[in-house]
């Protein structure tokens, strides 16, 4: 699980997050949605460490994040673009993922098998096609036995078979009590996968809870009409 | 540290398999042996080829390495996403992309002269002074394009920001310093010229080469005041920890850049 307590972060004068509550339960998705800008890219990364808060705390698991780097051992993580080093072959970079993370498990051999990947591990990463480099992307997110999952766009690109064997890898994963957050701008999909929604814009957080709860709020039927409505501005009842 | 060492061997199997590093180390290759099949004897190989290392060195470590580091931005923000600090992986990118260069530069002048004998001849102190040179040069400019290409966000800007250092340091530099020396002429200058040699690695390198071969007359304004001033040893002492401080700044402020950046 994954908490995170008056998180501020700002960049020059633009204000990114603004004291920030959020709980990503385990055993559940949840999906953080908001338009262009309204700091979930900001959010994802601080929860990597990648961004410094400026005010706040982030715990995940039982770590309170203080510049130690070990705790996203526990984590797996997707990118919205896959951008791999050009003459790496695809085996060598799961190669050299397993070796940074000094694991003994190999790269995620179901993923690998729904997706088809095993005639393409060794061909140069620049050979491979943009749905092929986000299918590599998703097997390196799933190995490793991560305990907490987060998944910037996972469906962008990918084919409708592959995208259906990752999201029923995801909904495994929820059962088998991991954490998991995903941003998409597929409200269907939002719909189809997440318990909970946290709904972001301009840097705060405007809703969150169960999706279910959001469609009573809004007084809409689809998540959809019940997202356009926050972001209109109407505040949930 | 065994982090560092496993992204520096990655990347420098991604680098050693680009077009570019295998250009950079092919010409010099190919330069190097034409020089000795036209002009024979290797000292005046090596001083042909001292101008071109002055020049080429500066402009591919700065430009390869910016170029590299933007395109590389958003696989680094995955590899920081592991289970990886970012001490590690700032030395571990570091290597990876100056060594490739380094070896490059080594083979390819290197191979043209081991292949004559003349890696023990008594053009062999001067060769190593090229290439020691030349490798410095090379972690000097390297770190100064991870300085770039951490600080400056947009990429074309970054770019553009490290042909502008390259120009300054290796071509604008020496011409505004004789510029300055005939404005001034009439004003003892050998004081504040020595500190200008020192302020530009590009110029140390130059001075360490031309105080190896002999050829005063070819050292520049610069070099003749430096060499007249200090004598050969303490001037190649001086201008050698000059040139180590120029590796250990930019990559002492690229840390620490590094390591507060947000990604």
């Amino acid at each position: 699980m994954i908490r995170v307590q008056g998180l501020s972060k700002r960049f020059g004068r633009l204000t990114a997050l603004d004291g920030v509550d959020l709980e990503f339960p385990a055993g559940a998705v949840t999906a953080l949605v908001g338009p262009n800008g309204s700091g979930k890219t900001t959010l994802i990364k601080a929860l990597l460490g990648l961004a410094r808060p400026d005010a706040g705390e982030i715990t995940v698991g039982d770590h309170r994040l203080n510049g130690d780097h070990r705790y996203r051992g526990r984590i797996g993580y997707m990118a919205q673009v896959a951008p791999f080093p050009e003459n790496l072959t695809a085996a060598e970079l799961f190669r050299m993922i397993t070796e940074l993370r000094e694991s003994t498990a190999g790269p995620d051999g179901e993923l690998l098998e729904a997706f088809g990947l095993d005639r393409e591990l060794a061909k140069p990463l620049r050979a491979l096609s943009g749905g092929t480099r986000q299918k590599v992307s998703a097997v390196l997110a799933f190995s490793f036995h991560p305990r907490i999952l987060i998944l910037d766009e996972p469906t962008a690109g990918l084919d409708p078979v592959a995208s259906g064997a990752l999201k029923r890898r995801i909904r495994r994963e929820r059962e088998a009590g991991a954490t998991i957050l995903i941003t998409s701008h597929l409200l269907g999909e939002v719909e189809e996968l997440a318990d909970r929604v946290a709904f972001l814009l301009e840097g705060r957080v405007r809703f969150q809870g169960p999706a279910a709860e959001l469609l009573q709020a809004t007084g809409q039927e689809r998540l959809e009409r019940a997202v356009a409505a926050l972001m209109m501005g109407e505040a949930p009842r | 540290m065994n982090a560092l060492l496993r992204i520096a061997g990655y990347e420098i199997r991604d680098v050693v398999r680009g077009k570019w590093l295998v250009a950079y180390g092919a010409f010099f290759l190919l330069l190097t042996e034409t020089l000795f099949r036209f002009g024979g004897e290797g000292g005046r190989v090596l001083l042909s080829l001292v101008n071109l290392v002055l020049l080429l060195v500066p402009l591919m470590g700065i430009l390869f390495g910016t170029v590299y580091l933007y395109g590389a931005r958003e696989f680094n923000e995955l590899l920081l996403a592991q289970p990886v600090g970012r001490r590690q992986m700032f030395g571990g990118l570091y290597l990876g992309l100056a060594l490739p260069l380094v070896g490059a530069l080594v083979l390819g002048v290197g191979i043209p002269f081991g292949a004559r004998g003349g890696l023990g001849g008594a053009n062999a102190g001067v060769l190593a002074t090229l290439l020691g040179t030349g490798t410095a040069l090379t972690l000097v400019f390297v770190a100064l394009a991870f300085v770039l290409a951490i600080r400056v966000q947009d990429r074309m800007r970054g770019l553009g920001a490290a042909l502008l250092l390259w120009l300054a340091l290796g071509v604008v530099y020496d011409g505004v310093v004789l510029l300055g020396v005939t404005a001034f002429a009439a004003y003892p200058l050998e004081r504040p010229l020595l500190v200008l040699v020192l302020l530009n690695p590009v110029d140390l390198a130059r001075v360490l080469l031309l105080m190896r071969m002999d050829v005063a007359a070819l050292m520049g304004y610069t070099g003749a005041t430096f060499e007249a001033f200090f004598g050969t040893a303490l001037g190649t002492a001086l201008a050698a920890g000059a040139l180590g401080l120029w590796v250990v700044g930019p990559l002492l402020l690229g840390f620490r850049l590094f390591g507060r950046k947000d990604f």
